[in-house]
């Protein structure tokens, strides 16, 4: 009896880890946005969405194959992010957060269109990447898919932080982080890093959309609800903290999945399904209006 | 150009605003009168989001969860117990219920105003976008007073006014969209009115420091946290009334009647508005209601050639049109359509007085 | 001796307000030519106006080609700024400060002159890991210098390296300098508000007031002469 619970458990876990993953991928990209530029990039969601769709289509409507349509739409996003990021970003980078809030705004409203207008708002299907088998470790019945997910999730996590440490690219891409002047000075082009950045950004909310659109379905409401999740993750573990981007989705996903695993017991039993969303705002609110600086971050200080 | 001639301008401009919303419904139809009510509900949201935003510096993406709160506050007090057996009784005529709307709007605004003083900026953004997602699944969750996910029904009901019968007014009969019209547009400007005095006053200055430097206006002896969560609690009051007549007006309301989108289209018209002035929000209410309107190609479709209109009319097109109108805006007019109107002012006192 | 730089009467402004009002000056290859005066004279001004941190019109001539005017192309062409504040990256290590230095450098040798480098500040060395920001005024300052020299620099631009910090530091700090120009002839523009010890290193100073230049010499003439001394350089 304990040994089945346990394992139900454990399940729950891993399945918690693979939608956590999801979630850090997603956290990450808005981390490295905001670090270097100050942007909150509320288009962040349906620029993933529209990778995916790019990806489905190549393989779906161009007959690509799967393996090259992957690595293809991570080059693709990737321009488009850099794209993104010197042709809308710049001119008004400096100016006021409204209208910086605005123009993501206004992105995010265009691309959703954009995505609907050209290829409908039916849903579509597209395969994952991997089989759908189930593996038994030890009792636990793990699927294979969860199992690939927390390992590109991780897996992509460990290749950029390896860039940040010990590239020269990686290095001055912190250093920008840091201090944009004195990046200048040592002749750091610190429009071109933050441009990189948003490049970065876009390709993670690329994987992100393409990990989880098998298992949902691809439609122009695929990543609304995920940015969400992200927004949550991204606030727990610290908005300017790689690391916390990371912690707080895998956290985020294992919690939310607990709560339902637990949620047949009577002291759960408030939790549902429905209150999954409503549960990452709640963290939204509270972190930020208890310790707005989250679990990894310095709270900005605000004198006065 | 003098305060004094800024003043008589302005209130030339308001007198002639006057007059046009009075007279307006008898050259429209009763659709067009309709959608001008509409304009005056986010007029009234903008007057207080403007406070909020233009006057203290704070960024809202939640107001339309405020007006959902006067939304609720309106229809609960309108139909409760008879609808579904809510625990306030109901029957309160759709006009007396604005003022609780508003109460308790401001309520909740003060309320959130008091932590939210330690955010700012982005931050600040973010709460309050959390704020307004998640005001919908609140609003399913307490069923009992708000009949959950299929809402509460206005129509048909004694205390909507003009539901039943059409309106006797003066002695003129109006219909329901014309009474509705001159409903909101009266409130309207009562409410411009009241933004107006009390922003030219004390209360005025001391936002307005509050914006252009928070430490001098500290140490000038400016409360801040008064200032902040009063300006919270007066833009979510401003809200408030806004919701209870955009529920007067729907007829309805449920969990979807105040989605996300409707506070980001708040925020929006307040930029492309103009933040601090009030004649800049007319406008921003206009591109409110009008502007996904044009987006589809309505009223301005005669300017465009009709392929560009039929592309643009393909589901997910206007919304294209939409958010790149609205980066555009933001490349071009940052300061709003008030901030271009005082740029023209100051062109105009340039020349001016470069030819004394 | 050759002209390295030559400042023809530059002016800068910050939005409305201009800061210089013409300022003509050269440094030779090699020398520490320094620049005095008080608080709101114009100097920092005019470093910025050299590394491009702020706009500028007029002429800045290195080696009697145009210097380019963003400050990406101005460290290109081996002309180091060390800010007023010294401008370490407090976030990342000591390490990580000095390889930023070299960020402009192509060459295979930056791992050379880490080593190098740390002959000037051989505290340096085992303190490679340490947080930036974790050192104390004096060695923040010594690491920007530092920072600057792995760039192999021509030239190498100072904005009041004693600012903050106790007379025997600065004059640590100015003799490390004065070591750098012996040893690596590198030449030295410096902004100073300490005119004793800036002028202990300089071969030529100028003075500014309000954004031009009120008087100019070698070293030894400003500190012989008693009524410069008193009205220009406080001392």
């Amino acid at each position: 009896m304990l040994a089945a619970a346990f394992a139900d458990f454990m399940q729950q876990v891993v399945s918690g880890l693979a939608s956590g993953g999801i979630y850090a991928l997603l956290a990450l990209a808005l981390v490295i946005i905001h670090r270097s530029t100050g942007v909150i990039n509320f288009a962040q969601g349906e620029m993933a969405t529209l990778s995916t769709y790019i990806a489905w289509t190549l393989w779906a409507n161009h007959g690509w194959n799967y393996w090259l349509a992957f690595p293809a739409t991570l080059a693709l996003s990737f321009a488009g992010g850099v794209a993104t990021h010197r042709i809308v970003i710049r001119p008004v980078e400096r100016g006021s957060v409204l209208r910086i809030v605005i123009v993501t705004i206004g992105l995010l409203i265009a691309i959703n269109g954009f995505v609907i207008w050209q290829w409908s708002g039916e849903p579509h299907q597209l395969r994952s990447p991997f089989p759908s088998d189930v593996l038994d470790v030890g009792g636990v019945a793990v699927s294979v898919q969860d199992l690939g997910t927390i390992a590109v999730a991780l897996g992509i996590v460990v290749l950029l932080w390896l860039l940040f440490q010990f590239t020269k690219v990686g290095l001055a891409l912190r250093a920008v982080a840091v201090n944009p002047e004195e990046a200048r000075l040592v002749g750091v082009r610190v429009s071109w890093m933050l441009a990189l950045g948003w490049g970065f950004a876009a390709m993670l909310g690329a994987v992100a959309g393409m990990l989880t659109a098998p298992s949902v379905g691809l439609d122009p409401n695929l990543m609304q609800a995920l940015l969400i999740y992200a927004f949550a993750a991204a606030v727990l573990g610290g908005i300017n903290s790689p690391v916390g981007a990371v912690v707080g989705g895998l956290a985020l996903g294992v919690i939310l999945n607990l709560l339902s695993y637990l949620s047949q017991y009577r002291f759960f039993d408030w939790f549902s399904e429905e209150l999954r969303l409503p549960a990452a705002l709640l963290v939204i609110l509270v972190v930020l209006l208890v310790r707005p600086g989250g679990l990894f971050g310095h709270a900005e200080v605000k004198r006065v | 150009m003098s305060p004094r001639v800024t003043r008589a301008v302005g209130g030339l401009a308001f007198a002639a605003l006057v007059v046009a919303v009075a007279v307006l419904p008898a050259f429209v139809n009763d659709f067009k009168a309709q959608q001008y009510a509409y304009v005056a509900i986010y007029l009234i949201a903008l007057l207080g989001l403007n406070v909020l935003t233009g006057y203290t510096g704070q960024i809202s993406l939640g107001h339309g969860a405020f007006m959902a709160i006067g939304g609720y506050t309106t229809a609960i007090l309108m139909a409760g117990n008879e609808q579904f057996g809510g625990p306030l009784g109901g029957g309160l005529k759709d006009v007396w219920t604005l003022p609780f709307a508003a109460l308790v709007a401001g309520l909740f605004g003060f309320a959130f105003g008091l932590p939210a003083l330690r955010l700012s900026g982005l931050y600040l953004a973010l709460a309050t976008f959390a704020f307004a997602v998640a005001m919908p699944s609140a609003v399913k969750r307490f069923e009992e007073w708000t009949g959950g996910g299929s809402g509460i029904n206005l129509f048909g009901t004694p205390e909507l006014t003009g539901s039943l019968t059409n309106v006797e007014l003066f002695g003129w009969e109006l219909t329901f969209n014309d009474w509705l019209y001159y409903l909101t547009w009266t409130v309207a400007l009562l409410a411009f009115a009241v933004a107006w005095l009390i922003l030219r006053g004390r209360t005025g200055r001391a936002f307005r420091a509050v914006r252009d430097s928070e430490i001098a206006a500290v140490s000038s002896g400016v409360s801040l946290a008064r200032y902040k969560t009063l300006a919270f609690g007066i833009s979510a009051a401003y809200a408030g009334v806004a919701g209870g007549l955009f529920a007067i007006a729907n007829t309805f309301v449920n969990p979807d009647t105040f989605p996300i989108a409707l506070s980001i289209f708040l925020l929006v018209g307040v930029v492309v508005g103009g933040l601090g002035a009030l004649s800049g929000l007319v406008v921003g209410a206009i591109v409110i209601q009008f502007l996904p309107l044009w987006a589809q190609g309505e009223d301005l479709g005669a300017l465009l050639p009709d392929r560009i209109i039929a592309e643009t009319q393909k589901p997910g097109g206007p919304a294209i049109v939409y958010g790149v109108v609205l980066v555009l805006v933001m490349f071009v007019i940052p300061n709003g359509v008030s901030g271009l109107f005082h740029r023209a002012g100051q062109l105009v006192a340039r020349a001016r007085m470069r030819r004394t | 001796m050759r002209t390295l730089l030559e400042l023809d009467r530059v002016e800068a402004r910050y939005g409305p307000v201009q800061a210089l009002h013409g300022v003509s000056l050269t440094v030779g290859e090699g020398e520490v030519v320094a620049v005095l005066g008080a608080n709101g004279a114009g100097k920092t001004t005019t470093l910025r106006a050299i590394s491009g941190t702020v706009s500028r019109s007029g002429t800045i001539e290195l080696e009697g080609k145009p210097l380019p005017r963003s400050p990406e192309a101005v460290a290109r062409a081996r002309i180091a700024h060390v800010p007023e504040g010294r401008g370490t990256f407090v976030d990342l290590t000591v390490e990580e400060n000095l390889r930023l230095g070299a960020y402009v450098r192509r060459d295979r040798e930056v791992k050379a002159d880490l080593a190098r480098v740390a002959t000037y500040f051989p505290w340096l060395a085992e303190r490679r890991r340490q947080r930036a920001g974790t050192l104390s005024g004096g060695e923040q300052q010594m690491l920007a210098l530092a920072r600057a020299l792995m760039g192999r620099p021509r030239l190498l631009l100072l904005d009041e390296p004693s600012l903050g910090l106790a007379p025997l530091v600065v004059r640590e700090l100015f003799r490390v300098v004065r070591e750098l120009n012996e040893q690596e002839g590198l030449a030295v523009l410096v902004v100073e508000q300490d005119a004793r010890a800036a002028l202990s290193v300089s071969s030529r100073a100028y003075v500014l007031e309000v954004g031009r230049v009120a008087l100019a010499g070698t070293s030894a003439e400003l500190r012989g002469n008693e009524s410069v001394r008193r009205s220009y350089l406080g001392y």
